[in-house]
């Protein structure tokens, strides 16, 4: 199993790193001819997503991403990747809009509203969350499912083949979402 | 992890009960978001959306670039609140500002409008020239610049959660910034060669705490994300100081002292993803514009790098 980070911008070594302590292989994304290679999912890191935004399109990403997505490739967005994945963004754009969530922007203001907290994610009990000018998620409709609630607002959601959490799990030493992560991917190649 | 938990603070938050939350780790990794990203120095709310729309990961809001700071010389401070509050509403991404070394009171008013970054910048006139700013006592992080290790893990024993090279500020003129990264490297390499009983004189040689000395020794890196800065004019410049080893570029006069300030800017911003891509910086190069005009270090009467050690 090989998974592709995005590397536009953001956190994608933590990532990496985390898939290396579960013996998975990676690399990353950071060009067009980067996608020849093959690969089972899909990780879209923190950062800021209108950069990568940007950087998806003008670097001529953005298409075959989204057709892969489209095409079942497992993702997993943390923070601006659950930005990158929404269907609608408040006070912010649109990116791939593959998953039937409303994402708010900077959710919980600047940088003093940052935190750390330690809550339940459905399947995994209880995890630690490190939310960083996070957003969160306003609405959840179609055929997304809820997977945590923080101080009554959605943080983490799954539809089908793609995984969002506005918080993020690359920071701690909890590698339990990302086994979750690893565990779709090997759903989705039985199917 | 080291010897800076003295931070950590016991957080209740809107009534979820008591809960630890220690505001440096998360300080720390709001830099980790930064990384990869260019930082673009503005003077207006029009240029932080020319920014932001390049690209930008963060601005830093100032009233005067540094080449202009030089060029009008006299005591430069503290950008006035109004300014900084017109950007922060200007944009969604991070906002940046810079307060004088040692002037704690600029700081706290940079807190008090929830500034996402202090820069204490060696950029602005120094308020002090011995202390600089206790910033443990600090919600907010800060960024501060550095010459080398010693300079850099003062700052993080002082509570700084970013580190920057100090370059030469406002020259255009890159030779500053390339010297102070090698020489920040050369000294973690340097440090994890050392036996285990060597740290102690290390320590004292570099006048930092022994645990910094021993976090370099064991991770071979900067307890805390290390960008580059001072003199990056162009693409090129970036991604040299990527391939140094920096994790992502500040940008100041560079780019509104440029013909064209977007495409310029949008330019460094790809750069900086791509820094090994020699084919994708030539046609990032390609039809840029004029470049700031620049001065050489041997031409500058202030040395704005000599501020703060």
């Amino acid at each position: 199993m090989t998974i592709a980070i995005l590397a536009m911008q953001g956190a994608f070594l933590e990532h990496g790193q985390m898939l290396d302590r579960l013996g998975v292989e990676h690399f990353e994304i950071r060009k067009k001819e980067d996608l020849d290679r093959s690969f089972d999912g899909l990780i879209l890191p923190g950062g800021e997503s209108t950069v990568m935004r940007k950087l998806l399109i003008e670097l001529d990403i953005y298409d075959i991403l989204k057709e892969k997505i489209e095409d079942g490739l497992p993702v997993f967005g943390t923070c601006a990747g659950l930005i990158l994945l929404a269907d609608q963004v408040e006070d912010g754009v649109q990116c791939f809009g593959t998953m039937n969530i409303l994402a708010k922007r900077n959710a919980y203001g600047r940088q003093l509203g940052s935190f750390y907290t330690e809550d339940e994610m459905k399947g995994l009990g209880k995890i630690p969350m490190t939310f960083i000018r996070a957003p969160y998620i306003a609405d959840v409709y179609g055929n997304a499912e809820t997977l945590a609630v923080v101080d009554g607002k959605v943080v983490a959601a799954r539809q089908e083949n793609q995984l969002a959490t506005a918080f993020h799990p690359e920071l701690n030493d909890d590698t339990s979402v990302h086994e979750y992560f690893v565990q779709m991917i090997k759903e989705s190649k039985t199917q | 992890m080291i010897g800076l938990k003295e931070n950590s603070q016991k957080t209740d938050r809107k009534g979820t009960g008591i809960m630890k939350e220690n505001r440096y780790e998360l300080n720390k990794q709001l830099a980790q978001m930064l990384k990869g990203g260019v930082i673009m120095d503005v003077t207006t709310p029009e240029q932080a959306k020319i920014a932001e729309e390049a690209g930008a990961c963060a601005v830093m809001a100032l009233e005067r670039i540094p080449a202009d700071i030089r060029a009008a010389g006299g005591v430069s401070r503290m950008s006035d609140p109004k300014m900084i509050r017109g950007i922060q509403e200007a944009v969604s991404i991070p906002v940046m500002a810079k307060c004088r070394i040692g002037h704690f009171v600029e700081a706290q008013i940079l807190e008090a409008i929830e500034i996402d970054y202090i820069d204490e910048s060696e950029v602005l006139s120094p308020a002090d020239d011995i202390y600089h700013i206790n910033k443990k006592e600090f919600k907010v992080p800060f960024v501060c610049g550095a010459r080398d290790l010693g300079e850099a893990l003062r700052r993080i024993a002082e509570g700084a959660s970013m580190i920057r090279t100090k370059g030469e500020p406002g020259t255009g003129d890159v030779v500053q910034a390339v010297r102070h990264m090698r020489a920040m490297n050369a000294e973690i390499r340097r440090i994890q060669n050392l036996r285990a009983d060597e740290l102690f004189e290390a320590a004292k040689q570099l006048q930092v705490p022994v645990d910094l000395v021993e976090y370099v020794h064991e991770n071979g890196k900067l307890p805390v994300v290390n960008f580059a800065a001072g003199g990056v004019a162009t693409p090129a410049d970036a991604a040299l100081m990527m391939q140094l080893g920096a994790e992502g570029v500040f940008v100041g006069s560079g780019i509104f002292k440029s013909g064209n300030p977007a495409k310029r800017a949008a330019s460094i911003v790809k750069a900086v993803t791509n820094y090994t891509d020699a084919k994708l910086i030539a046609e990032l190069s390609t039809d840029l514009g004029e470049a700031m005009v620049g001065i050489n270090e041997q031409e500058i009467e202030l040395l704005m790098a000599e501020r703060g050690k």
